[in-house]
C-alpha cells in the first residue's frame, strides 16, 4: 500500500500563507507535477511580487525573485539563456494582470516556451486587500469600499479570454481549487502545461481561481463557496486555447 | 596638419557616403581620422551633413563647425558655412544646384556643375563622387590612388556593379 | 597588430560585446543607440546567440536579469529616457548581485528631451539611479577604440565583482566612425556557482533574490556589497592624464567633452597657458586620488561637461573644495566648441 508522502518538489520551509488560503494547494500541485515529470533538478522558478513573493523558499528548485509584474520577462531571459531548463513563473492577479500586463501578453505573443501559473483570487492579498484587476463588479475591497463601480474603475480583466486571442499562445486553461474534483482537474492542467514545455510546444498559462479568506472577510469554507458562486460564474472554467489539440483535431 | 572637412547638403545626396570614402582613404594613408554624421529626423529628407577629420595628430573634437574644406551640395549649406570656413580654406560647391556666385578673397572657391555632369554621363546620384574627385585633386588631402583604394573598400561586394560607376564619377571630377 | 577598420562607436561596442562572449542581447529601439540593436539583430542569429526586441525597456532589462541569473553574459542598451525605465531592473540586479553590461548612449533631457548628445545622466549613472543603496561601475569611453575596449573590460569587471556595469556614452561617440583595431583580446571567464540554471547535482538550491524582510539581514547584505565596492574603488579606477606635468589649471572632462577640451588645451599651450586635463574613464569609481594629487599642484579646476553641472560636485568632493572649480558647460544636446573651453581656460589663467 502506498503511503501519502510530502512531495519532493517542496522544501521543508513552513508556508507563511493565511489559514484557508489555497496557495498551499496550488504550490503542491506545481511541485508534484515537477516531481512526477522528473524535471525538478533542471527547473528554475520565478517568484513574483504579492502573497507568493516567498515562493522561492518553498519550491525545491533553483529560483529567481522578480520585480512586480516582470516575471515573464525574467523567465524569458532564463529560458533564452538555458533552453534546456524548465522555467515557470508563479504570479498573482495584480502582478500578472495589472502591472505586468505587457510582459504577460508579449511572452504569449512570442510563444515563449515557459509555463505561467496565474493565481487569481480577485484581490491584492499581501498589501492587505485592495482592488485587483480581477476584482468582480460590486466586490468590496479596501480601495473599492462601496463595491467595484465599473463606471468609475472599469471592468475586470479576463486573462484566459484575452490570451486565447493571441496567435502565439499555445495552451491556456482556467481551473479552480475549491473542491476535490476541481483540484484534480487543476493538477492535470498544470502538469500538461509543464509537459508542453518539455515537448517544446511553447507558451502555456494556467489560471487558477483561488481564495483569500482573510481579505474577503470570510471563513475558509465560505470562501470556497464564494469562489464557486461568484468567481466561477464571471470566470468560467475550461480550456480557452490548446493549439496542439486543435491541430490534432483537424 | 588638421584637415577639417565638412560635407553638407540634403539627405539622399550621398553626403555621408562620400565622407566615409574620404575618411577611409585617410585611414589607408595612416592618418588620424574621424567621421561624424548629423543624425536624427533631419536625415530623412532634410539637411544632412558629416564632419571628417584627417590629421597627422590624434583627433580631438570630431565636430567640424569651421571647416578648412567645405563641400556644399545645396544653397542653404553653402551660405550657412561660407563665412565659417577658415581663412586659406577651400570651398567646393555644386554649381548646377546653386546658381549664386559667392565671393571670399581669402578662400579658394571651386564651382563644379556636378549634378549636371552626373546626368550628362548617366551617373545618377553620383554628383557627390564627382565633387569628391575634384576635392581630392585640389586639396591633395589624400592621393588619387588612395581614394580609389578606399572606394573599393567602402563599396560592399554586394554592390560591386556600382564600383565602376563610382570610379568613373571620381575621374570626371578629378579631371574637371 | 590587426588591421584597423572604420567602425561606428555603437557598432564597435556591439562587436566588442560579442568578442567578450555575450550571446544574449535584449533591447528596445531608441535614438541614438539603435545601431547597437541593429548590429546585434544581424550578428546574433549567425553565431547562435539571442537577439530579442522586447516589448519595452522594462521588459528588456528584466530579460537581461533573467539571462544573467541563469549565468550567461548578457546586455542591453538604450538612451536616457529608456534608462530611466530600466532603473527599476538595474536596482534589482544590484540587489541580486547580478553582472551585466548596460549601455546608455545619452541624449538631452529631462523628459523626452531631444536626441542630440548629452552627459546629463551623470548623476543617475554614478549615484545609483534606481532605489536603494547601490552603485554601478560606470565606464566613459572617449573614442570608438575605447567603445570597443571598454565594453570588453566592462563584461570582465561586471563578472569579477558581480555588479551591473554601465557604459555611459553619448550620441557623438555612438554615431561617429573612427579606426578600430580589433586585436586578439584576452577575455576572462568566471565560474558562476551561484547561477540559477537548474540544481543538477548541486547539494543546494540557488536562489537569486534581493528581498529580505529581516532588516538586520538586509543591512548586512548592504554592508557586504559596500565592502566589495571598496575593493572596486581601490583596484579599478581608470583615468587619463593629458599635459598635466607642469599644469597650473586642470580641466576635468570625460567622453566627448574631453575630446573638445583637448583641442582647447593644445591651443592654450601654444599661447603659454599651463593647462592639462584629467579625463576620468571610470566615472564610478571616480578618480578621487588623482584629483587630490592634482589639487596640490594646480591653481584651479574646470569641469567641462554637457549638463548643468553634475560631475563638478564629485570634483569638489574629491579635492575637498581646496581649490576653485569652475564650470564650462552646455546642455540639452548642444556641444560646446573648443573656443568656449579655451575661453574658460583663459579666464581661469587670469
Amino acid at each position: 500500500m502506498e503511503v501519502f508522502k510530502k512531495t519532493k518538489g517542496l522544501t521543508d520551509a513552513q508556508f507563511h500563507y493565511c489559514p484557508g488560503c489555497t496557495h498551499g494547494i496550488i504550490h503542491r500541485l506545481v511541485a508534484e507535477s515537477l516531481e512526477e515529470l522528473g524535471v525538478l533538478d533542471k527547473t528554475v522558478g520565478v517568484a513574483s511580487v504579492g502573497c507568493s513573493v516567498f515562493s522561492y523558499n518553498y519550491f525545491n528548485c533553483d529560483m529567481v525573485q522578480a520585480a512586480h509584474g516582470r516575471a515573464p520577462a525574467v523567465a524569458t531571459g532564463i529560458k533564452r539563456a538555458k533552453p534546456d531548463n524548465i522555467v515557470f513563473t508563479y504570479q498573482g492577479d495584480g502582478d500578472l494582470a495589472a502591472i505586468g500586463t505587457a510582459e504577460t501578453v508579449h511572452s504569449a505573443a512570442r510563444n515563449e516556451n515557459i509555463t505561467i501559473i496565474f493565481v487569481n483570487n480577485a484581490i491584492y492579498g499581501m498589501t492587505g486587500g485592495q482592488m485587483a484587476p480581477t476584482t468582480l463588479p460590486q466586490q468590496v475591497t479596501q480601495t473599492s469600499p462601496y463595491g467595484r463601480d465599473v463606471t468609475v474603475v472599469g471592468y475586470p480583466v479576463k486573462v484566459c479570454e484575452m490570451l486565447s486571442q493571441i496567435d502565439g499562445a499555445s495552451y491556456v486553461e482556467r481551473v479552480a481549487v475549491n473542491n476535490v474534483r476541481n483540484i484534480n482537474k487543476a493538477k492535470k492542467a498544470i502538469k500538461k502545461a509543464f509537459q508542453n514545455q518539455i515537448d517544446k510546444k511553447g507558451f502555456s498559462l494556467i489560471e487558477v481561481l483561488s481564495t483569500c479568506p482573510t481579505n474577503w472577510g470570510k471563513s475558509p469554507v465560505d470562501a470556497l463557496k464564494w469562489l464557486e458562486e461568484n468567481m466561477q460564474t464571471y470566470y468560467p472554467l475550461g480550456v480557452y486555447k490548446d493549439k496542439y489539440a486543435q491541430e490534432e483535431n483537424k | 596638419m588638421d584637415n577639417k572637412i565638412l560635407f553638407a547638403g540634403f539627405g539622399g545626396q550621398g553626403i555621408l557616403f562620400s565622407g566615409k570614402v574620404l575618411a577611409q582613404a585617410g585611414l589607408i594613408d595612416n592618418k588620424e581620422i574621424s567621421w561624424l554624421p548629423s543624425y536624427g529626423p533631419e536625415m530623412r529628407g532634410g539637411t544632412a551633413n558629416c564632419s571628417v577629420m584627417i590629421s597627422d595628430t590624434p583627433v580631438g573634437s570630431p565636430i567640424v563647425s569651421q571647416p578648412t574644406i567645405l563641400i556644399a551640395m545645396n544653397k542653404p549649406s553653402l551660405f550657412k558655412y561660407l563665412s565659417e570656413t577658415e581663412s586659406n580654406g577651400q570651398i567646393f560647391y555644386d554649381s548646377s544646384l546653386i546658381e549664386d556666385k559667392v565671393e571670399r578673397a581669402d578662400v579658394s572657391i571651386y564651382e563644379i556643375p556636378a549634378t549636371q555632369m552626373a546626368s550628362d554621363n548617366s551617373l545618377p546620384g553620383l554628383a557627390n563622387m564627382i565633387i569628391l574627385g575634384k576635392v581630392v585633386k585640389e586639396s591633395k588631402v589624400v592621393s588619387y590612388d588612395t581614394l580609389m583604394q578606399a572606394l573599393t573598400k567602402v563599396v560592399s561586394t554586394k554592390h560591386a556593379d556600382k564600383l565602376e560607376m563610382n570610379k568613373k564619377a571620381i575621374d570626371l571630377g578629378f579631371n574637371y | 597588430m590587426a588591421e584597423k577598420v572604420l567602425m561606428k562607436g555603437n557598432e564597435a561596442l556591439a562587436e566588442a560585446a560579442i568578442v567578450a562572449g555575450c550571446r544574449h542581447y535584449f533591447g528596445y529601439p531608441i535614438t541614438p543607440q539603435t545601431e547597437v540593436a541593429a548590429y546585434m539583430a544581424k550578428r546574433m542569429p549567425k553565431i547562435g546567440g539571442t537577439f530579442l526586441q522586447a516589448e519595452s525597456e522594462i521588459a528588456a532589462i528584466n530579460m537581461v536579469l533573467g539571462a544573467s541569473a541563469a549565468g550567461v553574459r548578457s546586455m542591453t542598451s538604450s538612451s536616457s529616457p529608456g534608462i530611466s525605465l530600466k532603473s527599476e531592473g538595474i536596482s534589482y540586479m544590484a540587489g541580486c548581485d547580478l553582472p551585466a553590461v548596460i549601455v546608455n548612449v545619452e541624449r538631452g533631457g529631462p523628459g523626452l528631451g531631444g536626441i542630440q548628445p548629452s552627459q546629463s545622466d551623470y548623476y543617475q549613472a554614478t549615484k545609483g539611479g534606481g532605489h536603494g543603496d547601490y552603485h554601478l561601475i560606470v565606464l566613459a569611453p572617449a573614442s570608438v577604440q575605447e567603445m570597443f575596449s571598454m565594453t570588453i573590460k566592462g563584461f570582465d569587471l561586471a563578472d569579477k565583482y558581480r555588479m551591473p556595469l554601465m557604459i555611459l556614452t553619448d550620441g557623438t561617440i555612438g554615431q561617429m566612425m573612427e579606426p578600430v583595431s580589433i586585436d586578439q583580446v584576452q577575455v576572462n571567464t568566471y565560474e558562476k556557482p551561484w547561477a540559477a540554471c537548474g540544481r543538477g547535482n548541486r547539494d543546494h538550491r540557488n536562489i537569486v533574490n534581493s528581498l529580505s524582510l529581516n532588516a538586520p539581514e538586509l543591512e548586512q547584505w548592504n554592508f557586504d556589497r559596500y565592502k566589495r565596492y571598496e575593493i572596486v574603488k581601490k583596484e579599478e579606477v581608470m583615468y587619463e592624464e593629458f599635459m598635466m606635468e607642469d599644469a597650473e589649471i586642470c580641466v576635468v572632462a570625460f567622453g566627448i567633452a574631453s575630446r573638445v577640451s583637448k583641442n582647447a588645451i593644445v591651443e592654450a599651450r601654444k599661447n603659454g597657458i599651463k593647462v592639462g586635463m584629467i579625463r576620468p574613464i571610470t566615472l564610478w569609481p571616480f578618480p578621487e586620488e588623482a584629483l587630490k594629487k592634482a589639487a596640490e599642484k594646480v591653481k584651479s579646476f574646470i569641469s567641462v561637461e554637457l549638463s548643468m553641472g553634475q560631475m563638478i560636485d564629485d570634483i569638489k568632493l574629491a579635492i575637498n573644495c581646496s581649490k576653485p572649480v569652475t564650470l564650462c558647460n552646455r546642455t540639452g544636446g548642444v556641444i560646446m566648441s573648443p573656443q568656449e573651453v579655451y575661453e574658460a581656460i583663459e579666464k581661469a589663467a587670469k
